[in-house]
C-alpha cells in the first residue's frame, strides 16, 4: 500500500514536471489564423446565400439557408478529398473546425481513410468515427429540448 | 456593410474553438460536440435568433448553426404535433445538411483517395 | 537487492549485414545519405499504405541477407515485429520466406528486443544465423492511433512524426562485423503520462530505469561509449531524460542522443521529432552500423523506448506504459585500432566526430550550444 502512495506521489510529481517542461507556443498567432480564416468561411457562406436569395427571390429564408448550407458542405467534402483542407486545417486549426465545413470534413476524411476496407466497411461504417457524436449529440439535445417545451 | 459583422462574429466564434484547442487539448470531434450542444441551449433560451439577425452567416455557418436548427425543428414540431414533434423535429429541420455530407462524402471518397501528409 | 537484468555474451554475436529502407520525407532528412534505399512514393507501388509498409519490411529483409552475402536457406530464424494491430506488416511479410519466424512486440523498441534476443539464442551456439527486422509507415499508425489524414485538424507542439520506414540486419555466431556484447533487458515502467501526444514524456522513464540498470549491471558508466542513442523520446523526452539522469546522479554528456531527435531537419515540420519502430531501426542499420564497421564509433549504447499503449487502453482512461531494451554494440577488432587506440585519447577521437555530429544536426547543435 505504501509503495503505491509513493508510485502515486512519484506519478504526481512527475507529470508536473513534464507540464512544466512542455515548450511554451505562442498563442495569438494560431488564435489569429483562426480568426481570419473562420471568419472568411463565414463570408463565404453569406456570400453563397445572398447570391441565392438575388436569383431566387422567391425562396424562404430557411431553404435559402439550408442550400448555402449545402454548397458550403460540398465545398469542403471536395476540398477534402482533392487534399487540401487537411493543410487549410493546419494553417486555421480552430477557423476550419468550427464551422459547417468541418463537420463536412470530419464526415469525408474517414471516409476517403478506409476506401481500402470496402465500401460497406470501409466508408460506410468508418463515415461516422469522427462525426457521428455530433450527430448523436445534436438529437439527443434537440429532443429534450423538444421535451422542455412541450411542458412550458 | 454587414459583411464586416459577419466577418468578426464567425470570426470570434473560430477563435473560441481555438482557444479549447490550445488549453484544453481536445480533439477535434469534442469541438464539434461542444459547439452543437452550445447552438442548441442558445436556441432553446431564444438567444439565438436575437444574435443571427445581424450576424447572419456569423452564427449561422459555425456548427452552432447547426444545433439552433436542431433546436429550432424540435421546439417548432412539439408546437405543431405535440410530443412525436421532439423525435422527428430536430432531423427533419437538419436533414438537408445531414444528408449532403453523407452523399458527398460518400461520392468523393469513391473518386479520391486520401493522401499522406509532409 | 536488484535482480539482473543484463546479459554479457561470451561469444559476442555479429552483425553480418544490414539494410534500411525509408519514405521520401525521411530521405530529405538529416541521415538521407545513409540510408540504402529511399522510395519515391510511400505507397511503395502498393495499393494501401498497410501493404507497403509489408513490402518495406519484406524488401529490408532481402536486402540485409544480400548486405550479409548468405543464402536464405543459412538463415534459421526471423525475429520481427512491428506497431500495427496483430503485427501484421511483420508476419505478412514473413510469409513470403522459407525460414521460422517469432514476432515481437515492443512498439518502438522492437529493434533492440530482437537483436538481444537473436544475440541471446546465437550467444547460446543453439542458432547460427538469425535476421531482425522492424519497421512503420507514418500513415498506417495515423490512422490506427490518430486521426484520418484528410483531417483538418492541428498536431500539439509535443507530438512526434512517425517515420516510414524499415529496418533489417542478419545477427551471426561468426563474421565479420559490429558485434553485439551486452544485451539489458528492460522493465515495463509507468509514470502516468496519458498523453497521447507527448510519448516522448511517456517512454523517458523507461529509458531512465534500463539505463541505470545497465550501468549497475555492467558497472560502465556514460563515459565508457562512443555514442548512447535512444530511440524516439523526440526532443522534449531526451530533454526530459537528461534531468531524470542528473537527478539520479549520472550525467548523460555530448554522447548522448536521440534518433528521433536527430532524424528530420528543422524546417521539415516535426515538431518534436521521429518516432516509430522505423525510427531508431533504419538509422541503427543505416548510420550506426556504417560508422561501426568503419571503427570510427568503437562502443555504442543503442536503448531505443516503446510506449505500449493502444487507443482502446487510451480510451478506458489508462496510462501510457513504456519499456525501453538496450544493446551494446562494439566494432570488430579488425577495425579497432584504425585510428588512435583506445580510451586514453578520447578528447583526440572526439574532434572528428563533433564536426560530424554538426553535419547530422544542426538543430542539436544549437542545442548543445545553449547549454555550454
Amino acid at each position: 500500500m505504501d509503495k503505491y502512495m509513493d508510485a502515486k506521489k512519484r506519478n504526481e510529481a512527475y507529470n508536473k514536471y513534464v507540464k512544466a517542461k512542455i515548450p511554451k507556443t505562442k498563442a495569438w498567432p494560431s488564435l489569429f489564423n483562426s480568426f481570419l480564416v473562420g471568419g472568411i468561411i463565414c463570408c463565404i457562406g453569406q456570400g453563397i446565400n445572398d447570391l441565392i436569395l438575388l436569383w431566387f427571390p422567391n425562396m424562404a429564408e430557411q431553404t435559402a439557408w439550408a442550400y448555402t448550407l449545402i454548397v458550403l458542405i460540398f465545398i469542403a467534402s471536395f476540398l477534402t478529398g482533392i487534399g487540401v483542407y487537411d493543410k487549410i486545417g493546419k494553417f486555421a486549426g480552430g477557423g476550419s473546425i468550427v464551422p459547417i465545413t468541418g463537420f463536412s470534413n470530419s464526415i469525408t476524411s474517414p471516409a476517403l481513410e478506409f476506401k481500402h476496407e470496402g465500401i460497406i466497411y470501409g466508408i460506410c461504417v468508418k463515415m461516422f468515427t469522427v462525426a457521428g457524436p455530433v450527430i448523436v449529440s445534436g438529437v439527443v439535445a434537440s429532443f429534450i429540448v423538444g421535451v422542455i417545451y412541450l411542458f412550458i | 456593410m454587414y459583411y464586416l459583422w459577419v466577418f468578426l462574429i464567425g470570426g470570434f466564434v473560430c477563435m473560441l474553438g481555438q482557444v479549447l484547442i490550445i488549453y484544453t487539448n481536445i480533439t477535434s470531434a469534442r469541438i464539434l460536440v461542444t459547439f452543437v450542444i452550445i447552438g442548441v441551449v442558445l436556441e432553446a433560451f431564444g438567444i439565438f435568433d436575437p444574435i443571427s439577425e445581424f450576424a447572419r452567416a456569423g452564427i449561422n455557418v459555425p456548427i452552432i448553426g447547426f444545433g439552433a436548427s436542431l433546436a429550432k425543428g424540435a421546439i417548432s414540431a412539439v408546437r405543431s404535433k405535440g410530443l412525436i414533434g421532439a423525435f422527428t423535429g430536430g432531423l427533419e429541420a437538419t436533414a438537408g445538411g445531414i444528408a449532403a455530407a453523407i452523399l458527398f462524402a460518400f461520392i468523393f471518397s469513391l473518386i479520391f483517395k486520401s493522401k499522406t501528409k509532409n | 537487492m536488484y535482480t539482473n537484468q543484463t546479459v554479457i555474451f561470451k561469444n559476442k554475436p555479429v552483425i553480418i549485414g544490414s539494410y534500411s529502407i525509408v519514405g521520401p520525407k525521411e530521405g530529405k532528412g538529416n541521415f538521407g545519405p545513409y540510408f540504402n534505399y529511399v522510395m519515391k512514393d510511400d505507397t511503395f507501388g502498393e495499393k494501401s499504405y498497410e501493404k507497403a509498409e509489408m513490402k518495406m519490411e519484406k524488401t529490408a529483409i532481402v536486402g540485409a541477407i544480400e548486405d550479409a552475402k548468405i543464402k536464405a536457406s543459412d538463415v534459421n530464424l526471423l525475429l520481427a515485429g512491428d506497431l500495427l494491430n496483430q503485427i501484421i506488416s511483420s508476419s505478412y511479410a514473413a510469409r513470403d520466406f522459407d525460414f521460422a519466424f517469432l514476432g515481437l512486440f515492443g512498439a518502438c523498441s522492437t529493434m533492440a528486443e530482437s537483436m538481444a534476443v537473436a544475440a541471446s539464442i546465437i550467444d547460446g551456439r543453439e542458432f547460427d544465423t538469425i535476421v531482425c527486422s522492424t519497421g512503420s509507415h507514418f500513415s498506417t499508425a495515423e490512422r490506427q492511433f490518430r486521426f484520418p489524414l484528410e483531417l483538418g485538424n492541428q498536431r500539439p507542439p509535443t507530438s512526434q512524426w512517425t517515420v516510414t520506414g524499415a529496418g533489417a540486419c542478419v545477427i551471426s555466431s561468426q563474421g565479420k562485423g559490429p558485434r553485439i556484447t551486452m544485451a539489458t533487458f528492460g522493465k515495463v515502467i509507468d509514470y502516468g503520462v496519458n498523453d497521447v501526444n507527448d510519448m516522448g514524456a511517456a517512454m523517458a522513464p523507461a529509458a531512465m530505469d534500463t539505463m541505470l540498470a545497465h550501468f549497475r549491471d555492467t558497472k560502465t558508466t556514460p563515459d565508457d561509449y562512443d555514442l548512447i542513442v535512444t530511440g524516439d523520446l523526440g526532443k522534449l523526452g531526451s530533454e526530459i531524460l537528461i534531468d531524470l539522469m542528473e537527478d539520479q546522479g549520472i550525467k548523460l554528456g555530448l554522447n548522448y542522443n536521440d534518433c528521433g531527435q536527430m532524424y528530420y531537419t528543422r524546417n521539415q515540420n516535426t515538431l518534436s521529432g521521429g518516432s516509430g519502430c522505423g525510427c531508431s531501426a533504419t538509422v541503427l542499420n543505416s548510420y550506426i552500423i556504417k560508422k561501426l564497421r568503419t571503427g570510427e564509433y568503437k562502443r555504442v549504447l543503442f536503448m531505443p523506448t516503446g510506449a505500449l499503449m493502444s487507443t482502446t487502453a487510451t480510451q478506458q482512461g489508462e496510462t501510457i506504459p513504456g519499456v525501453c531494451h538496450a544493446i551494446v554494440l562494439e566494432c570488430d577488432d579488425s577495425v579497432k585500432d584504425v585510428k588512435t587506440s583506445t580510451t586514453s585519447n578520447r578528447n583526440v577521437q572526439n574532434k572528428p566526430k563533433k564536426t560530424e555530429r554538426q553535419s547530422i544536426s544542426k538543430s542539436n547543435e544549437d542545442k548543445l550550444k545553449s547549454k555550454v
